[in-house]
């Protein structure tokens, strides 16, 4: 018995094909273990079994390519905070086709995900992925870098340097929000740095954007074949935006500078693609909005967790983690109000 | 007339027996609703053979989400008890588990700050009464670890030093006659337990008064405390007086001293909806 499964289980993981050496490892004492936990199931009685088979089945992302525009994907990534059950697919990445190969925008949150993401985009294209654009340093865009490695890997300087700067204490974060999902996971620093300007890989010539307001630094990139606008996190639609490393003035003044650009789709980093110019509005609304809360809050003497109950204006209900990103902003805004606008009094 | 007196003994009996078991029930309620491995440790060091209750007019408010582990922000709101006396903020699973503890002479049983967490844990707080009773009240707080092994972050500017004591704050005069005191002191609040070998070094009290002397409340801190501590406090100045004086100390025997205008831009606060 233990033999023969073995021997299935290595099959089966050498089969997908992608995994280094560890990974098929790792992949087949799972399948390993499945088969045996089912044996023991089947043995014990039935009734184990469906529960055994859960606990021990590997983790794999359910991604579905969407077509946005003629050789152009998007991996829809979910509007719910990172958790242990969506293992951090939270983003949306977008997959364009070349003739020189496939180009990745943003490579997900794991190494996992970056591995399937690279089989996908071989499957859809027919050719490897030869270049994966970071849009910023945040961990659910870049995590999935290891399955491209750092030659293929291109951002502005200084989302290198955010990388340089948290990638490890994001990556720790990681691992504590999504477990096992995580697991092999590191930290690639790209080597390829963009300034504002054009690439051209193949027919396409990409218009890349170096801006800043949702961190340091933000890429957005203008595909001029298709008018897709990939937008990175500086745009958010009908999912609140997040503001750990955001600099609020600088975020608007790159949301006009975006919607000066005659696109065909936005895509946003978080929530659906759409041909209108929403994401870039709504983005917009809500930044202004919970920077007035907050201020408001602020002025009147509220204590943090007395600011994060505050009311939010009423279309801000159906935007996709609304509250729970309004406390996250009220904890990154406020000892910068406290610091900027309390008088001293100490002398 | 005899069976009527049977009767009412045996009710009694029953009564008896009935209180008996809400009395046994009483008891079982005692059991700690986080589920604290740590419980007991902390009943003895913080309660001792006082008596205690859990008590869900002590409200603790921590946030659903934490991504900053050394600035976690921590609210307690014990108003709707009365004569409390004393109000000691721990958590369980920190290192150090003792954080703060408010004396609130003439001030509301209320204080938020921001503390260090090691590790996710039970943040909670016991409010002794007049009457000789601890209430205790928590949250379960979820957080990825490492906020009171990290070192300050005055820590990497050399010229750290020489910012500590400086004072921020600003007072509001409300409506309920209190008034809202928030200030933030500059200090590295070193816990001793970094990595870099650099030994304990933080605020240990502060005083604040009225300017005639009169003492509105003390403040215990301890390491978990936040670097650079702010606090939001609610006393009672007397009648005419504008000024707050708060006096400080740290373990360093640092004194620090600042005087907060209650009339400061002549503002005023509604009773927030938390006190209606």
């Amino acid at each position: 018995m233990f033999p023969r499964a073995r021997s299935r289980g290595l099959a089966s993981g050498s089969g997908t094909g992608t995994g280094t050496g560890s990974g098929r490892e790792i992949r087949a004492s799972l399948v390993n273990r499945r088969d045996i936990l089912q044996a023991a199931g089947v043995a014990g009685g039935l009734c184990v079994l469906p529960m055994f088979s859960l606990e021990a089945a590997p983790l794999k992302y359910r991604l579905e390519p969407v077509e946005i525009a003629a050789g152009a994907w998007m991996l829809v990534g979910v509007d719910e905070a990172i958790t242990r059950e969506n293992g951090g697919a939270i983003a949306n990445i977008t997959i364009l086709d070349t003739s020189e190969g496939a180009v990745v925008v943003d490579t997900g949150p794991s190494k996992r995900y970056g591995m399937q993401l690279a089989d996908i985009a071989r499957a859809l294209t027919g050719k490897p992925v030869v270049r994966a654009y970071i849009t910023h340093f945040h961990p659910d865009h870049v995590f999935g870098s290891q399955a491209f490695g750092a030659k293929a890997l291109a951002a502005p300087a200084g989302v290198v340097e955010g990388l340089k700067r948290s990638g490890d204490d994001f990556a720790s974060a990681m691992y504590y929000l999504a477990g096992d999902w995580m697991r092999g996971t590191e930290v690639v620093l790209p080597e390829r740095i963009l300034e504002t300007g054009y690439e051209d890989i193949g027919e396409r010539r990409l218009r890349t954007l170096v801006l800043g307001g949702h961190t340091d630094s933000d890429l957005a990139l203008f595909d001029e074949r298709s008018g897709l606008l990939i937008a990175g996190d500086l745009a958010f639609l009908d999912r609140a935006p997040t503001t750990p490393h955001a600099d609020l003035a600088l975020w608007q003044a790159s949301l006009a500078t975006l919607s000066g650009i005659s696109f065909s789709k936005l895509v946003p980093g978080h929530g659906p693609a759409e041909s209108t110019p929403r994401a870039l509005r709504q983005t917009a609304d809500w930044l202004k909005s919970i920077e007035d809360v907050i201020r408001s809050a602020f002025d009147r003497g509220l204590d943090m967790s007395e600011a994060m109950g505050e009311p939010l204006p009423s279309w801000s209900e159906n935007i996709a983690l609304a509250r729970y990103e309004f406390e996250r902003s009220v904890m990154h805004f406020y000892p910068k109000l406290e610091a900027d606008l309390w008088p001293r009094v100490d002398r | 007339m005899l069976n009527s007196r049977i009767n009412l003994a045996g009710f009694a009996m029953v009564l008896a027996a009935l209180l008996a078991v809400v009395g046994v029930a009483r008891a079982d309620e005692a059991a700690d609703p986080l589920n604290s491995p740590m419980w007991e440790d902390m009943r003895s060091q913080f309660i001792g053979d006082d008596r205690f209750l859990f008590d869900n007019r002590v409200k603790v408010s921590v946030p659903n989400v934490v991504e900053n582990q050394a600035q976690v922000p921590v609210t307690v709101d014990a108003r709707e008890l009365a004569d409390v006396r004393k109000v000691i903020v721990f958590a369980d699973l920190n290192p150090v588990q003792n954080t703060l503890t408010l004396f609130p002479n003439d001030a509301q049983a209320y204080i938020s700050f921001r503390m260090k967490v090691e590790q996710a844990t039970p943040v909670r707080a016991a409010v002794l009464t007049g009457d000789g009773v601890w209430h205790v009240g928590g949250r379960f707080l979820e957080a990825a670890g490492g906020g009171c092994s990290s070192p300050a972050m005055a820590r990497n500017k050399p010229d750290w030093s020489e910012t500590v004591g400086i004072t921020r704050g600003r007072a509001w005069r409300q409506a309920d006659g209190m008034s809202r005191l928030r200030m933030t002191i500059q200090h590295p609040m070193d816990t001793g337990l970094t990595r870099d070998n650099i030994p304990a070094f933080y605020i240990e009290g502060l005083r604040v008064r009225s300017t005639s002397g009169k003492v509105l409340a003390t403040v215990e801190l301890r390491e978990p405390v936040s670097e650079d501590p702010t606090l939001t406090m609610l006393v009672r100045l007397p009648a005419g007086e504008k000024l707050i004086a708060v006096e400080g100390r740290d373990i360093g025997g640092n004194l620090f001293s600042s005087h907060i205008d209650t009339s400061w831009r002549e503002s005023r606060l509604d009773v927030p909806k938390s006190a209606e």
